[in-house]
């Protein structure tokens, strides 16, 4: 009774961080279970970089027709490979492609799912995770009571632990069908050589109080300095100021950083429900009475612009330091 | 086309989050219930959908009494019918075998669900569904047209978006981008008049298992207050970034 993780690439098949992530966090998990770990990748070329976060061993699936992500097909070589693992726990992250699937591989495993664990399980048996629930605004700990389960592990919510393991390489072929391909990618349209909200350690965001979308300049020098993913307030997105895949927040995309940094932004309910997993938050805003103030790390009362740029100015120092 | 477009009933974004009971149950108490807004997203497009190639539009929820009003609102809104499925919803998977019902009753040719609900935030409802019904299934999906009984759709993804073409009957994870902000529609007097004279039916739910159990709730830990850096003294940003919270 090994336990299962789908250790996911980027489309230049190199492991994305959140797969090591998953690594170290099942690692622990099947200590406690006195277990193996299991990963599957899927047209990776490094699968040798598993055994730095404790895998035992890797089912290597390479075909032409995975080179998109499609979730059923994916779905169904996660089934397949929990079965012949004979697998009672299954670990996903939590991009985009994950989530999609995460409910297809449960119910064909006729498995229960929990997303959004961001912890080791508060108890083996009964089996019990510790979720967010109401965006961020609470925990719920809940309780998986099927023999087979399906968890997705919340971003940087465990971190990366290195646990050095002898993996066992075996290459894997299961069966696909035409149905497994009946939603087609027809394109797909990726900024290339931008840091993702999703990928990103640190994120910079502004919001309405950068007064208009030709101001956008000293942020993206501060997040350029940084190697950061730039981001905003909804009003922000909604106005078109700025594309709405940069929304973030309760309604837009979710925030779990290392460092967010916020710049006129005033902290409504909503927005830092989508934030506040981000470890540490900088809020720069010119009203000491901002919300925004209640839930920062840091913070700095001042004119965005006059700041910003300084700010990237000793950035860029430190960095050239350090 | 026959659109289903399930409704889930949460308390609006503003809402203060309490528990009783203990810390088992969440507190109701002076908590204003909304459409979800993914939902709502949804809702608009299928309204769209109706308005511009003649779909009839049902709603559906699974819950108590208590979620009429929010049914009422979304037939306020255009939707020409409602179904309200008589049950607590126990978990995700209990909520899309009961849904699933609904929809072989029904003949559904797409089914839009929101990619998660604002309360649980479990993100499993749609695909479970399509799982169950073994129908085609786009999550994140930020665009939609039907030409016929094919489907082509935007897919949100990590730093882009992805095209996909499939065929109805079709489940869709609906989010913001379904129709813009703007075009989402407020009930005006008529809607609000007409939809009280629009079916609501309720159906008994079938026999389902469920699989998941909210034992206990917990509020995050109270945050230490914010430490505040002059203007003048960005080093000090930086040193502590660097040195205190080692981010940089
Ligand atoms: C259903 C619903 C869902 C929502 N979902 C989201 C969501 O997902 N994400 C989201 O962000 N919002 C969301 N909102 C909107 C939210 O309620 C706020 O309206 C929004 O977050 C405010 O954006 P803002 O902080 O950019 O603008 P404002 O609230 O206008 O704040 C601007 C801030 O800039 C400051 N400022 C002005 N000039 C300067 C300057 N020169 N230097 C420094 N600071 C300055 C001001 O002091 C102010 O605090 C939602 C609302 C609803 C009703």
């Amino acid at each position: 009774m090994s336990i299962l993780i789908y250790a996911e690439s980027s489309s230049e098949g190199k492991f994305k961080k959140v797969a090591f992530e998953l690594a170290s966090y099942a690692k622990k998990v099947a200590e406690s279970l006195n277990t193996t770990v299991t990963a599957i990748t899927v047209n990776n070329t490094n699968a040798a970089e598993l055994s730095k976060y404790g895998v035992d061993k890797v089912l290597k699936v390479s075909n032409d027709k995975l080179k998109n992500f499609t979730a059923k097909a994916y779905a169904d070589i996660i089934k397949q490979a929990a079965d012949k693992e004979n697998v009672k726990l299954v670990l996903l992250s939590s991009t985009t492609d994950s989530l999609y699937m995460a409910p297809l591989v449960a119910v064909g495993l006729n498995a229960s799912f929990a997303s959004n664990v961001v912890g080791l399980p508060v108890s083996m048996s009964p089996f019990q995770v510790k979720r967010t629930a109401f965006s961020n605004k609470a925990y719920v700990i809940s309780e998986l009571e099927t023999e087979v389960k399906v968890l997705s592990l919340a971003k940087n919510s465990y971190g990366l632990v290195e646990n050095a393991s002898t993996l066992t390489e075996e290459d894997f072929a299961p069966t696909l069908n035409d149905g497994d391909f009946s939603v087609k990618v027809e394109s797909v349209e990726k900024a290339s050589g931008k840091v993702t909200i999703a990928d990103a350690e640190v994120v910079v965001s502004g919001g309405r109080g950068l007064k208009g979308p030709e101001n956008w300049g000293m942020l993206e020098d501060l997040a350029s300095v940084l190697g950061a993913a730039t981001a905003c307030s909804k009003p922000v997105s909604d106005l078109g100021w700025r594309p709405h895949s940069e929304h973030v927040g309760q309604t837009g995309k979710p925030v779990a950083t290392n460092l967010y940094i916020a710049v006129g932004i005033s902290g409504a309910i909503q927005h830092i429900a989508g934030i506040s997993s981000s470890k540490v938050k900088v809020v720069i805003n010119s009203d000491p009475e901002a919300p925004f103030f209640k839930v920062a790390d840091y913070g700095i009362v001042g004119d965005a612009f006059d700041i910003v740029p300084r700010l990237t100015e000793k950035l860029r120092e430190f960095k050239a330091n350090s | 086309m026959k659109i289903l477009v399930c409704i889930s009933h949460v308390p609006d974004t503003t809402s203060k989050i309490n528990f009783t009971n203990g810390d088992a149950e969440f507190d109701t108490n002076g908590v204003q219930f909304v459409i979800n807004p993914n939902d709502e997203f949804g809702l608009t497009r299928a309204i769209w959908f109706q308005e511009q190639q003649g779909a009839n539009v049902t709603v559906v929820n699974v819950g108590g009494p208590d979620t009429e009003p929010t049914l009422r609102k979304a037939l306020a809104i255009g939707a020409n019918e409602a179904i309200r499925v008589n049950a607590a919803p126990k978990d995700g998977f209990f909520v899309a075998t009961q849904l699933a019902e609904v929809i072989k009753a029904g003949n559904y040719d797409l089914i839009i669900a929101g990619k998660e609900s604002l309360d649980y935030n479990g993100g499993m409802v749609p695909g479970m569904l399509a799982a169950i019904l073994g129908y085609n299934f786009v999550n994140s999906c930020t665009e939609l047209k039907v030409d016929g009984t094919s489907a082509t759709a935007s897919r949100e993804i990590d730093g882009g978006k992805e095209i996909v073409s499939t065929t109805l009957p079709l489940i869709i994870g609906g989010q913001k981008g379904l129709v813009e902000e703007k075009d989402l529609k407020i009930p005006n007097m008529r809607g609000i008049m007409t939809a009280r004279t629009k079916a609501l039916t309720v159906l008994e739910p079938v026999n389902a298992e469920v699989t998941t159990k909210a034992v206990k709730f917990e509020k995050p830990a109270a945050k230490s207050a914010v430490k505040l850096i002059s203007p003048d003294n960005l080093d000090e940003l930086i040193n502590l970034l660097h040195n205190e919270a080692k981010v940089i």
